[in-house]
């Protein structure tokens, strides 16, 4: 167990140097102009440059230095945080992602519940009701929702929420509930809005928030309560068969409490562990659902940076997502192996 | 293990039998585009034909037989060669995507030891950003287009190969039948390629055609964010993303504009889902482990 955690402990900054390898590797690709904006600290640098200018800004910076060297400097910024200015968000790359990361982090936490919930529910179904029509129709239900691309699929709630019922419209809050979170009374505490507005005892901004959450919370749980349900069922199917359940059901436990009480907690034990990494992957799923929910959180920041060629910016956002993956795998990985024992002997 | 086997296996549930059909479909519709839409610049067939200079999209008509969506775009044009456009994404990344895989994976299972920590290191940090965001980003760099969307997706989607085939190598290192061929003396490559691969490539072929759909589905993605096939280019992504500024419809009638959201959208969806029932039956019929032990049934 020690060994185990000490060992991908060990791995870890290999990786995060691996992380940052690829990245400046990617970099190589842009001319040398391009990459100098990665360096250029306020908008002011860029302003009216003459090609003599560029000439001394390239100097400046080392970029016509070798590979590696410009590689250490690079690095160097990086454990400073310096990643440069941005275009599209006119501030640092480091202030633009952390400003929004918030917001994601808010649909992700939120968008897991009902993901859970209704996966979970759905793979009980399922499992109880193996082979026969119930299951199904679940089943053809998940393939479905499983091929139905998320910019389809959203477009598809966009319509019906906005445009059919008029109820929930995309952003992340009403003008007004905007005007109240950027006035003084309000207090960013977490900058997750819901829980922030509960906490300033706003809870108008808090539910306002919340209606602006459910169409991107939608898209993005219908995409994967279907793995969610495969789990469940599969697990559920092999508790089913387990001795315990026969022996309670001989005792004459009745069939409800045989499926929910024994079973479906034992069942539950890997739902649970993917629990982690789903909330990673939500993080990083998120693009194409803010993008179209107009939801302004990373995932939207890094399709504008694409959209306007904003280099520094889409560079610091890789950075961003690498190393919070690595990280968050490790410690979803590390809490796996405190629950389960069984993933040790790998 | 045979050809006609795994053909018997396909027809024998409804989903799997709808899994081919889909697919036969939108190959004919592919294989068939010059026919059954025959473009207006034969020079460059992949640019669909705009009917006059308005915005708005106009309604499905003798002429325009699914419509045309914003910039007067032919709908029914777009859908036959988006399907030629989803077919060479799909096989060109998918195929080079997987024989990269085999490549490393093969490498990495066979030789072991430090060889194997080393790549599969690679392939970890390969795997550490989100597969959409590092695709996206990867295209931008290289500069927009399809070709640089194709490069991307396979610079980012080869590591699942590679993990299945060097799982499936270092179970079958210790096999008696490759044991015997290193005792008389056969060469690594002739070991790897004839004894090992032809024992391990069933779940490559299940994963491959799974991803049929998923890597449609990422060029169409960002095709649809604006940072892949170029203007009035045949891409299904592309086409939705000029749905979406008419998806909410008009003030009273929130279904005007239909058309420009519902044949792309379809295209789309019944395209990925052929692949993947397709995926899953092929699952059911090579995947060993759900077969159960031999000649129980």
């Amino acid at each position: 167990m020690l060994a185990y955690i000490v060992r991908r402990l060990l791995i870890l900054p290999f990786i995060l140097i691996g992380v940052t390898f690829l990245v400046f590797f990617m970099m190589q690709f842009l001319d040398p102009v391009q990459r100098l904006a990665a360096y250029i600290k306020s908008p002011e640098e860029l302003k009216n440059l003459s090609s003599e200018d560029i000439e001394r800004l390239i100097k400046r910076y080392g970029l016509d230095r070798p590979l590696w060297v410009q590689y250490l400097e690079w690095v160097k910024k990086i454990v400073h945080l310096d990643l440069g200015w941005s275009e599209v968000a006119h501030q640092p790359v480091k202030d633009a992602i952390l400003s929004r990361f918030p917001a994601t982090l808010e649909l992700a936490l939120f968008a897991v519940f009902p993901v859970i919930w209704v996966g979970i529910w759905l793979g009980v179904i399922s499992a109880v009701h193996r082979d026969r029509l119930l299951d199904q129709v679940i089943r053809v239900f998940a393939i479905i929702g499983w091929s139905l691309p998320s910019f389809v699929f959203g477009i598809f709630i966009l319509f019906i929420l906005y445009g059919v019922l008029g109820l929930f419209p995309p952003g992340r809050l009403s003008l007004w509930a905007q005007a109240v979170v950027s006035s003084q009374e309000f207090k960013s505490y977490t900058g997750l809005l819901v829980i922030d507005g509960i906490l300033n005892g706003r809870f108008d901004v808090a539910l306002d928030a919340l209606r602006h959450l459910v169409g991107p919370i939608i898209t993005l749980s219908y995409l994967w309560w279907a793995f969610i349900l495969r789990i469940t069922r599969s697990s559920m199917l092999e508790a089913l068969n387990k001795e315990y359940i026969t022996t309670a059901r001989a005792k004459g436990v009745p069939e409800r409490l045989v499926i929910h009480r024994h079973a479906k907690r034992n069942a539950l034990i890997p739902v649970v562990t993917v629990a982690g990494m789903m909330v990673l992957g939500l993080l990083g799923g998120v693009v194409i659902t803010e993008t179209i929910f107009d939801y302004p959180g990373i995932g939207r920041l890094a399709a504008t940076a694409s959209q306007q060629l904003d280099y520094p910016l889409i560079l610091g956002i890789t950075l961003f997502y690498g190393f919070l993956l690595v990280v968050g795998n490790l410690i979803v990985d590390v809490l796996y192996a405190i629950i389960d024992p069984r993933v040790r002997l790998e | 293990m045979g050809f006609s086997w795994v053909l018997k296996g396909l027809f024998k549930s409804p989903t799997s039998v709808l899994g081919v059909c889909l697919v036969l479909f939108f190959s004919i519709i592919a294989l068939f585009a010059p026919w059954i839409a025959p473009p207006e610049y034969p020079d460059e067939p992949y640019l669909l034909p705009k009917a006059g200079w308005s915005a708005e999209p106009s309604p499905p008509s003798a002429e325009h037989p699914f419509g045309t969506t914003e910039g007067q775009y032919d709908i029914f044009y777009g859908i036959v060669w988006g399907a030629r456009t989803a077919f060479k994404v799909g096989l060109i990344t998918v195929g080079f995507s997987a024989l990269i895989g085999i490549v490393v994976g093969s490498i990495s299972g066979y030789f072991g030891g430090w060889v194997d920590e080393v790549i599969m290191r690679v392939t970890d940090i390969f795997m550490a950003f989100p597969f959409l965001v590092a695709a996206m980003v990867l295209t931008t760099i290289l500069g927009k287009g399809l070709d640089k969307i194709m490069i991307a997706l396979i610079t980012f989607g080869w590591m699942g190969y590679a993990r299945l085939i060097r799982g499936s190598f270092l179970a079958a290192k210790e096999e008696l039948y490759v044991l015997a061929a290193k005792a008389i003396g056969v060469s690594d490559l002739s070991i790897i390629f004839k004894h090992i691969l032809p024992n391990t490539i069933y779940p490559v072929i299940i994963q491959a055609s799974m991803s049929m759909g998923s890597m449609v589905v990422s060029a169409s993605a960002l095709s649809f964010l604006g940072i892949g096939a170029p203007e009035g280019y045949a891409d299904w992504g592309q086409m939705i993303s000029y749905a979406r500024n008419w998806i909410v419809g008009a003030p009273g009638d929130a279904l005007k504009y239909w058309y420009t959201f519902f044949y792309p959208g379809g295209a789309i969806v019944l395209f990925v889902l052929g692949w993947n029932l397709l995926g899953d039956a092929l699952r059911d019929i090579l995947d060993p482990k759900l077969r159960g032990p031999r000649g129980a049934r």
